[in-house]
């Protein structure tokens, strides 16, 4: 490789090196060529082991948090699906808060959703009358600490249709047609009816981590525990990226897609250059939003209309361009490829000019 | 209150759930019932289903009442003296068949030793709870799923002698293994199936390595074995035609076609034609020779064409042997087709020995491909000179299938006493009893033997595992697939190389392919790489379309400005074709040339 000269500017202000010399020999090693395709040496960097992740996820069935990992769950990340399969958060806890298990076992069931039939006896359908009966169970009522009134308030909020009637430890909600059908609906609907807690927030628990204990739940709804005072929002985390952009930012979620991409691959003992990831994660997210590797995702915004068209629904993009009037100026790979002309990568990235001296011109 | 699902709708509620099942199930016992239903409580949804519906996949179990089967030895008896039958056994509540639902709330034991007062039910025989072709897997419950999985698999693709009257009929591409054997250790499966459904033979093995040529999977043969009809096949493909009729009277001739015939190829080709136009028998052919000489009309002639001298120019649609295949016309049948057309069909046989490429397996999943067919005197022998037919690499049972050894040894015991062994998963013989017989014939109770190195005669430092084994030839052979091609045949439409081996095809240098030479920066080889369709275009300069030929000015010219100028390019044929099939659509795409010469000042 040439040598490159070594620009001391570019270092940050006060930033010194340890080992001055030999970060002045490999910092410039390790500078990638131009012309280097680190596109598509990255995908194939994370795509070879995802071959392998296949068969090994099959190992980790029946692990103790039922937590998706592996590849389907990278697959997950590069699709920036909006909801994960299992949302999941890990809430670090402020200072005399973490110490003890009590202490953050409250918090956790502060935390914890409760629904309708966490706290009810028993669903009754009264086919006659048209209407649901629930029969609440006081004890859990209590371990919760909710009341009647709070849930009777709650109801009447969600529920803005139907009309909910409060008696002494029941509540009636009237469905105005006496259909079977209709009724079992409203029973099942009624069942998974938020009550209190944080919304989406579905279980938690407490672990001891080192010297302190952490909350894992399941369920996710980030910018709602962040509000808690006696959470640690600096280090708090969930896997739904765009929670993390709703209520951090976009840097947020590109540092989280990196972060977790890698914690998987090193679970799965796969050895992939950081590098390569936060290429991808870069791509993600550079226009602000996070776009999954897909076809509505980034190849959307790919420039060339034939490199579109050469990934997926290809009549879609090329009626699209031509209503446009699109210009492809043959910039990319996958167009070069097409026309069968000389990719701009690698070797065939320098052109050659031509100066044409004055004897020349005279002739 | 629970809910009451009757085939899948909302049909009522019960208080309680439990008491409700157990009054459907007795009535069920008792017959007031009809013995389809099938009852199952969610309790985590307090949910009953009753299924009355067709249609569900359901297994018969014994019932067991206060620890103790219902079946006694009586009824077994009974049956044996045919006083029972199994729809006996059904009626009076003895069996009951049970779906997957209800299934989930029983608990069944294996074996009736093993029943407590919890038990609700036994197996009819622990067998059960494999498929009909996993249960031929001997020693079965010895072996990881997956491998199981992989083993009924590859025996539904072994070779056999699938019927008996196979010369009296024209299957497609079929193969008709040589001298059958029946296994040596066997489930009682096979037996209840017949010998017929699984085709093999029993070959002897040793498990150790032969330099690199069984290395992953592959597997080394004893030449000798191949010579003397290991693992031989006979391979038949019918070739069959039609002697079509047209309109005007016009029919298919079948004959030798003459030279001036439009299609006809080398006079070589014809050679074996006889003089009605058709093969005889145990004539030997190869590929692309002519198997039935057959001539048609020409067709969608135009009025004027009707009566010039081409209407009498016939095409060739003779019946050729496949590319890449080569036999011996085994027999010629002339008959008629269904539209009371001339038909003939010609059957042509290959045998096939087996080759270098060729899968083999054992019935436990451990499939392999020749690697090398080893020479006799090469091949590793005992003291008392046997020399195994096949040689298995030790790296093969990393995949833990034990049953393979236990195979190994049972057959090499049924071998040396001249029986049949028991492999019935669960029930088969006893590993103990097999090693101490072993013992008692002379050998290592471990199966292992003292080896010499054929090529060198020292002896093996190790101990080798030698045994029989029952060994299936699968129908997936090198002389089917193999194929290449430097050039050759392109599509008509696109000018790329045809796919495919009955085309003669071109192997696709596909999109990952593509990837890794764009990963290497290697942008002109994969210029070159793609250049199967390069050809030259004519642009116009100010209009951006594709110039046409003009004969009389002897010039590629614009359609719309004839006057401007034309630029040649070199692009691949594939992406003009995308320009004109984008136009046929209503998009109209405009080619902006520019030079590939910058001018710098």
């Amino acid at each position: 490789m040439a040598e490159r000269k070594w620009i001391k500017q570019d270092l940050p202000k006060g930033m010194k090196f340890k080992n001055d010399k030999l970060a002045k020999t490999r910092y410039p090693e390790m500078q990638v060529d131009p012309g280097e395709a680190v596109g598509v040496i990255s995908a194939q960097s994370l795509g070879e082991p995802g071959t392998q992740l296949t068969m090994r996820s099959f190992h980790f069935v029946g692990a103790e948090l039922s937590v998706t990992l592996g590849l389907p769950r990278i697959i997950e990340i590069l699709d920036a699906r909006k909801i994960p399969s299992t949302p999941t958060m890990h809430i670090y806890l402020k200072s005399p808060h973490n110490k003890s298990k009590i202490k953050s076992d409250q918090i956790a069931q502060r935390l914890k959703q409760t629904v309708l039939k966490d706290i009810a006896k028993e669903f009754v359908m009264d086919l006659a009358k048209g209407e649901v009966n629930v029969l609440l169970n006081k004890e859990e009522m209590v371990r919760r600490s909710v009341d009647i009134d709070a849930v009777y308030n709650q109801l009447k909020k969600t529920l803005k249709t139907f009309e909910v009637i409060k008696k002494t430890s029941s509540l009636s909600i009237l469905e105005k047609e006496k259909d079977i059908k209709k009724l079992y609906k409203l029973k099942e609907k009624l069942k998974d009816t938020f009550v209190s807690g944080v919304n989406g927030i579905d279980d938690v628990m407490a672990y001891k981590s080192g010297n302190e204990f952490i909350i894992q739940t399941f369920g996710s709804n980030l910018r709602s525990v962040l509000n808690i005072p006696e959470v640690d929002f600096t280090r708090t985390k969930t896997n739904n990226f765009y929670e993390i952009e709703d209520a951090l930012g976009i840097e947020a979620a590109r540092k989280a897609i990196v972060e977790e991409t890698m914690e998987i691959l090193d679970k799965e003992g796969m050895l992939v250059d950081r590098r390569h990831i936060s290429l991808m994660a870069d791509i993600m997210t550079r226009d602000g939003t996070i776009k999954g590797v897909t076809r509505h995702g980034i190849t959307k915004e790919k420039e060339s209309v034939l490199a579109r068209a050469a990934f997926e629904v290809p009549i879609t993009h090329l009626i699209e361009a031509s209503v446009k009037g699109e210009v492809d100026n043959l910039t990319s790979v996958v167009e070069n490829v097409m026309i069968n002309q000389p990719v701009p990568i690698g070797t065939g990235l320098p052109e050659l000019f031509i100066k044409m001296g004055k004897e020349l011109k005279k002739k | 209150m629970t809910d009451i699902f009757v085939d899948g709708t909302l049909y009522g509620t019960v208080k309680d759930g439990k008491k409700f099942i157990e009054k459907i199930v007795s009535a069920r016992r008792e017959g007031k019932l009809t013995k389809n239903t099938n009852v199952a409580f969610s309790e985590k949804e307090d949910i009953v289903f009753v299924q009355f519906d067709k249609n569900r996949l359901r297994r018969p179990l014994i019932i067991v009442r206060d620890g103790k089967s219902l079946l006694t030895q009586k009824h077994i008896d009974d049956i044996d003296s045919g006083k029972l039958s199994w729809a006996n056994l059904i009626e009076t509540g003895i069996i009951e068949e049970l779906d997957a639902l209800e299934e989930e709330s029983v608990l069944i034991a294996m074996d009736e030793d093993k029943l407590t007062k919890k038990h609700t039910h036994l197996e009819v025989d622990p067998l059960v709870i494999f498929g009909m072709n996993t249960t031929m897997i001997p020693f079965a419950n010895h072996d990881p799923s997956t491998r199981l999985l992989r083993g009924q698999k590859n025996q539904m693709q072994g070779t056999s002698l699938y019927t008996t009257n196979y010369l009296n009929r024209l299957d497609t591409n079929v193969n008709v293994l040589h001298y059958t054997q029946k296994p040596i250790v066997k489930s009682y499966t096979q037996d209840l199936f017949g010998d017929h459904i699984t085709g093999g033979q029993n070959v002897v093995i040793a498990i150790l390595n032969y330099d690199g040529y069984n290395m992953s999977d592959g597997i080394v043969f004893n030449r000798a074995s191949v010579d003397r009809g290991l693992c031989r096949v006979s391979h038949f493909r019918p070739y069959s035609t039609e002697r079509l009729r047209y309109s005007a009277g016009q029919t298919d001739r079948i004959m030798i076609p003459d030279k001036e015939v439009q299609g006809y190829t080398l006079e070589e080709d014809y050679k074996y034609l006889d003089s009605d136009g058709l093969v005889n028998p145990e004539t030997s052919v190869a590929g692309g020779e002519v198997l039935v000489g057959k001539t048609s009309p020409p067709r969608f002639l135009s009025k004027l064409e009707s009566f010039s001298t081409a209407a009498n120019i016939r095409k060739d649609t003779s019946t050729r042997v496949k590319f890449g295949e080569n036999g011996i016309v085994s027999k010629v049948i002339l008959t008629e087709s269904q539209n009371g057309n001339q038909l003939v069909n010609v059957e042509v046989r290959e045998t096939r020995p087996i080759a270098i490429g060729d899968k083999v397996s054992s019935r436990h999943g451990q499939k392999g491909v020749v690697g090398y067919l080893a020479n006799p005197e090469d091949m590793p022998f005992s003291s008392s000179g046997t020399v195994p037919d096949v040689i298995f690499s030790p790296f093969g049972m990393r995949r833990m299938t034990v049953s393979h050894l236990i195979e190994s040894l049972g057959a090499k015991v049924g071998a040396l006493n001249g029986r049949y062994v028991d492999g019935t998963p669960f029930s088969g013989e006893k590993t103990e009893d097999i090693r101490k017989e072993l013992e008692e014939a002379g050998f290592r109770e471990n199966g292992t033997e003292t080896l010499y190195d054929g090529r060198t005669g020292k002896e093996y430092e190790a101990k080798i595992f030698v045994g029989n084994i029952y060994y299936l030839r699968l129908k997936h052979q090198v002389a089917d697939k193999i194929q290449s091609r430097a050039r050759g045949r392109v599509a008509l439409l696109t000018r790329q190389p045809t796919a495919g081996k009955a085309m003669e095809g071109g192997l696709r240098f596909g999109d990952m392919e593509k990837d890794t030479l764009i990963a290497h920066g290697a942008s002109l080889l994969l210029k070159e790489r793609f250049d199967s369709d390069i050809d030259s275009v004519y642009i116009g300069e100010k209009t951006g379309d594709l110039a046409e030929y003009n004969p009389v000015s002897d010039k590629f010219e614009s359609v719309l400005e004839p006057q401007e100028n034309v630029s040649r390019v070199r692009i691949a044929y594939g992406f003009k074709l995308l320009l004109e099939q984008l136009k046929s659509m209503g998009i109209r795409p405009y080619v902006k040339l520019k030079s590939k010469f910058k001018e710098v000042q």
